[in-house]
């Protein structure tokens, strides 16, 4: 498996993910530069958290026009698995490779903290079963998701959103601070209707290792792994 | 030779301006007959600025000669932009912690927020990839009007300088009392990984090198901080706002990235970043530590605002600054770098031979908005030393306290129910949990954070070591501690006892120290009083560093804190990084599982309450006999400890320190959920009251599994440790044998609440 990880001058989580995907998960992985047209010959692209270009005016803003830009958008037209974590999420939304916004959390506040999150529908990175929870870490300003009623339908029809924040044993949040930034919805990831690009608040990167208490996260990238073809 | 100018419009020197600097009478002397004529305004603005207490160290500089800073790990000591130590295989660790005290209190978010943004510099410039940071903060009383306020304003300028850079915040402490209602402490600590035989050094080498400006443009932001940070806050404190600076995490970023990229190409023979005193001391300390000389060119300076003066350019704050002694020759090197960053760089000088600092501007010039052609004057022409090694060093007079003033034991009333005490204490401000504060830092950016922020005694950090044969990880622990009120109550036994809860944390958590730096906070140096506990607490750290062998190898001296006379505790902050041989051998804090026995290590307690949260609650103030601490004790306590964890005989592992034991032992339960059954352990007679929340050292609570209690007790007796079995894992009560028994779920609600009253 070959993964490009791009990289903004703000990006600060793409060693995070460039560890987890090469020395973890065993694949050939490599930075792609924000400055680069070319993502090189990948098979997945990995969008990394971080504050892309220090993020002043509106998280992934200005990262949605980039030199590399053209080159993602053309590798997800193709089909090509694309994961965005947490900026990487805000990013995608401001491509428009995925539908509606991040906005700032509902108590205002970063916040750092394992959470629950269940899978909804299956995808590339998602082929763990529907209604398997996971906990994995957030680490973020922005992550409340918002999109209109109708988007919302939408996403639900189209079984487009992979996971939704949950509680401890996997129940809906109910307004508690299981859904811990207020997304509608309690959507914690997201794919395109194509279901190869897939945005996610929480950092499955960050939660592969026993030696960090917890290796949730890698269910995701072997799940990848399978989808490409690789034992 | 010709009296260097003064710019259009700046007044003539005089005593008066003097003063207004910060300069006092017989110093204002000393610069007439050091220089035999008047200096220019800019001259006497760049020497007063090195000569206040915050850069020229000059009240403390014959107590800091005291402590201990060799030892063979030591990589790097006190004097360079931070210390390090030796983790092996080549690799070091670089750390420091300084103060943003001062403006901090004035602006919380952005005086935190550069604190912070200046600590990552200062690592950096090392040459070191920074890898976690910590904070140590004061606020005044819970209840007083500001406190809310600045709390919040401080957790988010910490959390939004250190998110958005990527280094994790992985701990810290923060303690509230009334003496810091006028005068809130931010210390903010990193560290940072380097190869040691690429470390970097602040040194103007190499005569005809061009300095190289790096970085953002410059401002009249924080113009005479440095002078600010040096002088008691009054009445007008809030006025001095213009003395503040603006951090941009995003632009330090890039500075960060195309500095280990520049370092790499060695293509410099020096850097130091723009920090306190900006440009001027960047330059004179690189020019002091290499002997040399340098001429700035001020016309070269790149800048933001219109009409900047010699004075303003020299004297401002302006953040995420770096200047860099490239190796003739190598420029294109460093300007390819920064554009690849997008970072503006600009040559502004050259090393000179002349031992000066010069530095010249043309009145009129103004590249900003290009009024004028360049036609320098110069309006700086002084002597390193005279900015350096001959500023005024004091040895100021002290005054002891009476013997006896406060030293009368007191143990306050036994309360009715110890259950419901315990249930409040752990419940307060001052011993709660910490998590609404820590979950706004991300403390797991960069996947190296393997004991996170509550879960044990000290943070556990992996570091990446990456050189030419791959790359090695390593386990360093971090933590940082003082208690002002012990340090009142006994400044030298108080400090001393930073620095042994400080190691004690590290050894709990199974690393063995390696090193310590210090940032000591008190009030104004001229009252003797004040005097006599800086020099008292800088003995009582060299003792125990010596006995704990932590060396200093960096750190800061921050004085004048005081608000309308009234001065700060006494806080010398200490920090310690250690490393775990093994990362199996790390411990947390929580009980783990059911059955296991819990065991008491160290001095059996004399129910000594003085200084104790439980007793300030209860009295009203920082009273009663100091607890003391027998450092040898601690020295054996700190030995077992390690061997123990090397023997990973231990399942869990807490230090007994604020709040007492059964804070600690309420603590350990919370942490998963466990409880215990317990009595109490062996002691002086004292009342149950005061041996549940005495602060006494040199105690630590720990966890082992049944079957490994008889090798614990042997190792525990070889070091003439005392070790006591009190009781079990048990049930899902605190209970604490003819003294209390309480839910645990009850202690964790009212822990889990303890700042609510503060941030909600």
């Amino acid at each position: 498996m070959r993964v490009a990880v791009l990289q903004f001058p703000g990006s600060n989580a793409d060693w995070d993910a460039l560890h987890a995907v090469r020395d973890v998960v065993g694949a050939d992985a490599w930075y792609a530069f924000h400055k680069n047209t070319s993502l090189g010959d990948a098979d997945a692209v990995v969008i990394p958290g971080g504050f892309s270009y220090g993020d002043y005016l509106r998280a992934g803003a200005i990262a949605g026009f980039s030199p590399i830009d053209n080159a993602v958008r053309e590798f997800a037209g193709r089909g090509g698995p694309v994961l965005g974590i947490c900026n990487g999420f805000q990013i995608l939304t401001e491509m428009g490779l995925l539908p509606g916004a991040l906005t700032r959390n509902a108590h205002l506040r970063f916040e750092c903290r394992d959470i629950y999150l269940r899978v909804e529908n299956e995808g590339p990175f998602t082929d763990m079963g529907k209604g398997k929870v996971l906990r994995l870490p957030i680490a973020h300003a922005d992550g409340r998701y918002h999109t209109t009623d109708e988007g919302l339908a939408d996403l639900e029809r189209e079984g487009q959103i992979a996971f939704r924040y949950c509680t401890h044993g996997g129940a809906e949040p109910n307004g508690s601070d299981a859904n811990p930034n207020g997304s509608v919805g309690d959507i914690a990831g997201l794919y395109n209707r194509e279901k190869n690009v897939l945005g996610m608040m929480p950092h499955p990167e960050r939660a592969s290792e026993a030696i960090l208490g917890n290796d949730d996260g890698l269910t995701l990238f072997k799940s990848l792994r399978r989808h490409l073809g690789f034992a | 030779m010709s009296r260097p100018a003064n710019f259009p419009g700046e007044p003539d020197s005089s005593p008066e301006i003097a003063r207004e600097f910060g300069l006092a009478e017989e110093e204002w002397d000393r610069v007439l007959t050091t220089l035999s004529r008047l200096p220019s305004y800019a001259e006497l603005g760049v020497i007063s600025v090195m000569w206040s207490e915050h850069c020229s160290y000059k009240s403390s500089r014959v107590h800091l000669a005291r402590l201990p800073t060799t030892g063979p790990q030591v990589v790097q000591g006190p004097g360079e932009n931070a210390g390090a130590v030796d983790i092996g295989d080549g690799f070091c660790a670089v750390f420091k912690m300084e103060s943003h005290n001062h403006p901090s209190y004035i602006e919380p978010y952005q005086g935190a927020a550069t604190g912070v943004g200046g600590i990552l510099r200062d690592v950096f410039t090392m040459g070191a990839r920074p890898v976690a940071s910590l904070n140590s903060l004061r606020f005044g009383r819970p209840d007083h009007p500001k406190t809310p306020q600045l709390v919040k304003g401080v957790v988010a300028g910490i959390g939004g300088y250190g998110n958005c850079i990527g280094v994790p915040t992985v701990g810290g402490e923060v303690q509230f009392d009334p003496s810091y209602d006028g005068n809130i402490l931010v210390n903010a600590f990193t560290v940072g990984i380097a190869k040691t035989e690429d470390l970097f050094f602040g040194v103007a080498e190499g005569i005809g090198n061009p300095i190289i400006y790096v970085g953002a443009k410059t401002g009249r932001d924080g113009i005479h901080g440095a002078t600010m940070a040096s002088a008691e806050f009054g009445e007008e404190t809030e006025s001095k706002l213009p003395t503040v600076q603006v951090g941009d995490p995003f632009m330090e970023k890039l500075l960060l990235e195309a500095c280990l990229e520049i370092f790499a190409t060695d293509c410099l023979s020096g850097v130091q970043d723009m920090g306190a005193a900006g440009l001027t001391s960047s330059s004179v300390e690189m020019a002091d530590r290499a002997g040399n000389g340098i001429e700035l060119d001020l016309d070269a300076i790149p800048r933001r605002t219109k009409a900047l003066s010699p004075y303003e350019m020299l004297l401002s704050e302006s953040q995420e600054r770096m200047l860099m002694v490239a190796k003739a020759g190598r420029e294109r090197e460093v300007f390819d770098i920064c554009a690849k960053w997008d970072l503006d760089a600009s040559i502004v000088g050259r090393v000179t031979d002349t031992g000066r600092f010069v530095c010249k501007a043309t009145p009129g010039y103004d590249p900003f908005d290009g009024t004028g052609k360049p036609d320098p004057i110069v309006v700086v022409d002084l002597p390193v030393d005279l900015l350096t090694n001959a500023a005024p060093k004091y040895d100021r007079p002290q005054q002891g306290r009476d013997e006896g003033a406060t030293l009368f034991a007191m143990t306050g009333d036994a309360p009715e129910d110890l259950g419901a005490e315990l249930v409040r204490l752990i419940g307060s401000p001052n011993i709660g949990s910490r998590s609404w504060i820590w979950r706004q830092y991300d403390h797991i950016v960069g996947n190296g954070t393997v004991i996170r922020p509550g879960d044990g005694d000290a943070a556990v950090i992996r570091a990446f070591c990456e050189d030419a044969t791959g790359t090695r990880e390593k386990f360093l622990a971090v933590s940082v501690d003082c208690n002002g009120r012990h340090v009142e109550l006994d400044p030298y036994g108080g400090a001393a006892m930073a620095v042994a809860e400080c190691t004690r944390n590290i050894v709990c958590v199974g690393a063995k120290p390696l090193g310590l730096t210090d940032c000591l906070n008190f009030g104004n140096p001229e009252v003797p009083e004040q005097m006599w506990r800086f020099s008292q607490a800088i003995d009582g750290l060299a003792a125990a560093c010596s006995a704990l062998g932590a060396p200093v190898v960096s750190g800061n001296v921050s004085l004048y804190n005081e608000t309308d006379r009234k001065a700060i505790l006494p806080t010398p902050t200490v920090a310690v990084v250690g490393q775990l041989e093994d990362p199996d051998h790390r411990l947390g804090l929580g009980f783990l599982s059911e059955g296991d026995v819990i065991a008491h290590l160290g001095r059996p307690s004399r129910g000594v309450l003085g200084g104790s949260e439980w007793l300030v609650q209860h009295s009203g103030s920082v009273s009663g006999a100091p607890v003391g601490i027998d450092l040898a004790a601690e020295a054996e306590l700190q030995h077992a400890m390690l061997n123990l964890v090397r023997r990973k005989l231990l399942r869990s592992a807490h230090d007994i320190s604020d709040g007492g034991f059964a804070v600690a032992l309420a603590e350990a339960c919370i942490a998963h959920g466990r409880g215990a059954q317990v009595s109490l352990p062996s002691s002086e007679d004292a009342p149950a009251h005061a041996l549940l929340f005495s602060e006494e050292p040199t105690r630590i609570l720990v966890s082992v599994s049944p079957s490994k209690v008889g090798e614990v007790g042997d190792i525990c007796e070889r070091y003439g440790v005392p070790f006591e079995k009190i009781g079990t894992v048990a049930g899902q009560t605190v209970a604490i044998e003819g003294v209390c028994k309480v839910p645990v779920e009850e202690l964790a609600e009212s822990h889990a609440s303890a700042l609510d009253a503060i941030v909600s």
